[in-house]
């Protein structure tokens, strides 16, 4: 193995250290208002004291408890409808409009009616999230299924694959390029739903993280929030292309 | 009895409320073992024939029978033009696709596999994907897949039509060394005048659109076959020069309508 860094990458590294930089320039002599702004080193300092009093910990378990299960809770269930959706005419013509009429609402406007049906406590959340991530996952793994070429259906046909064979075989891993697609959309929607939710109907979790600390203005705290949700995205993100390299290797 | 039986079958395509006849009354019979390439210019309904004994399109009208000796055997398998190797199986997987769709025993499987593996030499490659493979191989892997499901006939539509030649030659040679050795019947179709005269046992000229059957040629150049003997016979050539024309007239008919 060589390890070598080619220009691009160098770049690469270099734009956000660059930002930085920039930021605690302008933060440390005042060309930013410091108040608004507070340099990357004092949010950085901030982190370090709110993560030795442990409290940092419960909202960042919390928050992540609400996602993962939130999201397999939308996904499971919107990877059996796509795959149905896209094997099956007359389930895709049924389940379209539906998807249709409530996918353009943002979960968030639907809040206070998942509020009222199932309270204000963690299940609420995690439905929220799962209403978010079941859309995008649902319409890409239908897509998936239509977009398999034609000619492996037929070579399926030809060498006489039954239903479940064809399922596992042919349906299944043909679409799952497309379905992960829509899992990485799926991904990135629910940290969005989340801290939205947090923020509005919630005593915990990074999103209420962010809303307190706005509200006693204690910025840094607010900032070390944002910090936080930027890392579990590029983490999220990083472990979902991870999976796709494992389940396609032939890609 | 015949191994292939085609009785006046006739397809007709709808195609903006208008009716096209793709077949007319195509009516031929083939035999156990033979090779029989259809050769006819482009759109002329080969590959519907085809498709049509392939289970893979219905008859407007007439019918076809395939024999069948041995019930555990499928009937047909077909090896597609190209891409018709499936992306997210291995090579060994793609080999072993029919027999796994037929649930055979695990043991006889791999059996398989490895026999045609090394037969289209790609024992080697078995763990590749289809993606690392260039055309040559993957259509290797396509014949071989066929081979293996061990049906009463095989079917093939061009499967060499997007190789380069040299490749071509290389696989149509090993085409007819597998052949030479399962006496499968085959039938070929190739708008190839060179490939159907190395081949075949037998051409079935067909016209276009409708098309149909016009001349039934047998080939008695004795086996084994390569390019150059083939074109250093001289009746070989002149079954070329008689195809060459009738292909040209059609060509040109066609061009008229």
């Amino acid at each position: 193995m060589q390890k070598k860094v080619s220009i691009p990458q160098l770049i690469t590294i270099f734009s956000p250290i660059c930002l930085l930089l920039l930021w605690e320039f302008c933060s440390q002599f005042a060309i930013l208002d410091p108040r608004f702004f507070p340099a990357p080193t004092l949010i950085i300092q901030t982190l370090v004291q709110m993560g030795e009093s442990g409290e940092l910990f419960t909202h960042i378990t919390v928050s992540l408890t609400r996602i993962i299960i939130g999201f397999l809770l939308g996904v499971i269930p919107a990877i059996c409808i796509g795959l149905l959706m896209g094997m099956y005419r007359y389930f895709r013509h049924f389940f379209s409009p539906i998807i249709m009429i409530f996918m353009p609402i943002p979960t968030i406007a639907m809040l206070p009616i998942i509020l009222i049906l199932f309270g204000i406590g963690e299940f609420s959340k995690v439905i929220t999230i799962a209403i978010s991530v079941f859309f995008p996952v649902a319409i890409n793994t239908a897509a998936g299924v239509a977009n398999i070429d034609k000619i492996y259906l037929e070579v399926a046909k030809n060498y006489q694959a039954n239903a479940k064979d064809f399922f596992f075989k042919i349906a299944l891993p043909g679409s799952l390029p497309v379905m992960l697609e829509g899992i990485q959309m799926g991904q990135a929607i629910a940290l969005l739903t989340i801290v939205a939710a947090e923020m509005i109907g919630a005593s915990s979790g990074i999103g209420y993280l962010i809303w307190m600390n706005y509200k006693a203005f204690l910025l840094p705290q607010m900032y070390v929030g944002l910090l936080l949700i930027s890392f579990f995205g590029y983490f999220f993100s990083l472990s979902l292309r991870g999976i796709e390299r494992k389940l396609l290797p032939w890609k | 009895m015949s191994k292939i039986e085609i009785n006046q079958l006739s397809k007709k395509f709808i195609k903006r409320d208008k009716f096209i006849d793709a077949l007319q009354d195509i009516t031929l019979s083939i035999q156990q073992g033979e090779f029989v390439c259809l050769l006819g210019p482009s759109g002329c309904g080969k590959t519907t024939l085809l498709r049509i004994l392939a289970n893979l399109e219905k008859t407007t009208t007439g019918d076809v029978f395939i024999q069948q000796l041995d019930k555990e055997k499928p009937l047909q398998s077909m090896v597609f033009q190209e891409n018709g190797i499936i992306p997210w199986l291995t090579v060994e997987e793609n080999v072993a696709f029919g027999l796994k769709m037929r649930h055979l025993p695990r043991a006889y499987i791999k059996e398989r596999t490895e026999f045609y593996l090394s037969k289209v030499g790609l024992t080697n490659f078995k763990r590749l994907y289809p993606k690392e493979l260039s055309g040559g191989m993957k259509q290797r892997v396509s014949i071989a897949r066929a081979f293996a499901n061990d049906p009463e006939i095989l079917l093939m539509d061009e499967p060499f039509a997007a190789l380069d030649e040299q490749n071509k030659f290389i696989l149509q040679e090993e085409l007819l060394s597998i052949w030479q050795e399962t006496k499968k019947t085959v039938l070929f179709i190739t708008h190839s005048i060179d490939e159907a005269l190395l081949l075949s046992d037998r051409i079935l000229l067909m016209s276009s659109q409708p098309g149909t059957i016009v001349k039934d040629i047998t080939i008695e150049m004795e086996r084994p076959r390569s390019i150059e003997k083939v074109r250093s016979d001289s009746t070989m050539t002149d079954i070329f020069l008689d195809v060459w024309e009738h292909l040209q007239s059609e060509v040109k008919q066609a061009r008229l309508k």
